[in-house]
């Protein structure tokens, strides 16, 4: 049981959301009605994405001080999971928005055009392809070493560029997404209900850590090749 | 900062640590020892302007090299020139007199791959051995810095003569010229910035013309995104051109100029 207690309050925090997310009660608002719910999933696997993205960040940034190989493989891993949660956060913002924004005449196929042509949408897009870009660069070279020194620059300056694409150019933009010029509707503590917050604060650390586990794990399956390549 | 400027200055340990020692008890200095930190913040000066005045000298060194490599092998530059003549010519035969929002678009897009042609290249073009020689004579900084230089001067130069002829064969449809052009010309200097960083990148890679694209596209979005908005804005007679877009384009040709010359000397080691 090495260090296990923060894997265990992550799995106890993700059943709770799951539990309490789906039983409490929420405020019954217009339009949004009971897929308030959803904010303990949406909004969260976004936090867990941005979570993972600095991580892999700061380890790009220790490979550069320490050239240890180690720290690359961190960073990619950390990336590789961040990624997930990226398209988990899109998922789970597909469902929510064929219930909030489609026209409920029209079936939601119709009425995708409109929807995809969101600004937060794009900006969210834009910063997956970075990320995408950042792998495809990472198993272009060969050179173990090269390898590690290129992808980590790319890294940090991949994740400069992510913040001009999902945080600043949408806030510009008219969007139907909540959270523009007047702040993020889900942090302000004025906006969202204390009975949501119960579950809202517990949810975000709770798939973040779990998002750090399976991180871990991949990071050992990889260490553990990474060792058995070299003892070749 | 103050650590890494020192570093660069290569400042003597011994004065270092003096001077940090004056500068953490600075509160307690008496006024007798005022005379000591004046003495060490002359010195802090005329190191760091020999420093910049010596990078300043290397980087035209570099940058002058750029340009005769440029005067040397002008299939390159008349290459680009026939890239910019021949795209607009074709869409001048296919659209002929588009209206204000496609001539907006064709125009950025043009841009975009302009500068692709025009950047990619600098960081290609130098072989292994000649870059292990720049390696050995002068410091990455100075190095990327003259690159970026140049790269920002070719791309203005090529967009204004892009402009010039856009708007001879797609007729000249901007109410607002002058602002136009200036829009244009920080688009081209956010543009040459971001793709020389992505080049130098690209060129440790295998395949770099395939990566470079692959690296630059989601990359650059954002600048053109914001560079469309302030250009239609030079479209309409009635609205004024947001300030804060400028500014904030300009900040992100800043954050990119800082990461290259901070990220530059980690690709540089070979």
């Amino acid at each position: 049981m090495y260090k296990s207690w923060w894997k265990i309050t992550g799995v106890v925090l993700v059943i709770y959301t799951c539990t309490a997310g789906f039983l409490l009660d929420v405020p019954q608002l217009p339009a949004l009605g009971e897929t308030i719910r959803n904010l303990y999933f949406h909004v969260c696997m976004w936090f867990a994405m941005m979570i993972l993205f600095s991580i892999s960040m700061v380890n790009a940034i220790r490979y550069l001080r320490t050239f240890d190989l180690k720290y690359d493989i961190y960073a990619r891993q950390f990336a590789v999971v961040g990624i997930i949660f990226g398209i988990l956060g899109y998922a789970t913002g597909a469902i929510w928005m064929s219930f909030t924004w489609a026209d409920p005449n029209n079936p939601t196929f119709d009425s995708f055009s409109t929807v995809a042509r969101d600004p937060k949408l794009i900006g969210a897009a834009i910063a997956l392809l970075v990320y995408f870009a950042y792998l495809v660069l990472r198993d272009s070279v060969n050179d173990m070493d090269k390898r590690a020194r290129i992808s980590s620059v790319y890294n940090i300056f991949a994740y400069a560029m992510l913040f001009p694409s999902i945080w600043i150019i949408p806030r510009l933009l008219p969007s139907l997404h909540p959270g523009g010029e007047n702040g993020n509707p889900a942090l302000d503590t004025k906006d969202i209900d204390g009975s949501m917050r119960m579950v809202f604060y517990p949810a975000i650390i709770g798939w973040t850590l779990i998002g750090v586990w399976i991180t871990t794990l991949k990071i050992r399956i990889n260490l553990l090749k990474e060792k058995k390549l070299s003892s070749l | 900062m103050f650590l890494l400027i020192c570093k660069q200055v290569k400042w003597p340990e011994k004065e270092l640590k003096a001077a940090s020692r004056l500068y953490f008890s600075s509160i307690k200095i008496s006024e007798q020892d005022n005379h000591i930190l004046y003495a060490l913040f002359q010195l802090i000066y005329f190191r760091s302007k020999i420093y910049f005045i010596s990078a300043a000298k290397h980087i035209f060194t570099l940058f002058k090299k750029d340009l005769l490599l440029e005067a040397r092998q002008q299939y390159s530059f008349f290459g680009i020139l026939l890239y910019i003549g021949s795209t607009i010519f074709v869409l001048y035969m296919a659209i002929n007199q588009p209206e204000t929002k496609v001539w907006n678009g064709l125009f950025w897009v043009l841009q975009l791959f302009i500068c692709i042609n025009a950047v990619a290249k600098s960081f290609l073009q130098e072989s292994k051995g000649r870059m292990l020689y720049f390696y050995s004579v002068a410091s990455p900084v100075n190095f990327v810095l003259a690159k970026l230089i140049f790269n920002s001067l070719l791309m203005l130069l090529m967009s204004l003569l892009s402009l010039l002829i856009f708007s001879a064969l797609l007729g000249n449809v901007i109410p607002k010229l002058l602002p136009f052009i200036g829009i244009t010309l920080l688009g081209s200097l956010s543009l040459s910035l971001v793709f020389t960083f992505l080049a130098a990148i690209a060129a440790k890679a295998q395949q770099s013309p395939v990566i470079m694209a692959i690296l630059g596209f989601p990359v650059i979005i954002v600048q053109l995104m914001l560079l469309m908005r302030l250009s239609n804005t030079a479209f309409a007679p009635l609205l004024t051109i947001p300030i804060s877009t400028v500014l904030l384009l300009a900040a992100m040709d800043l954050l990119v100029v800082l990461l290259a010359i901070i990220l530059f000397p980690f690709l540089w080691k070979d």
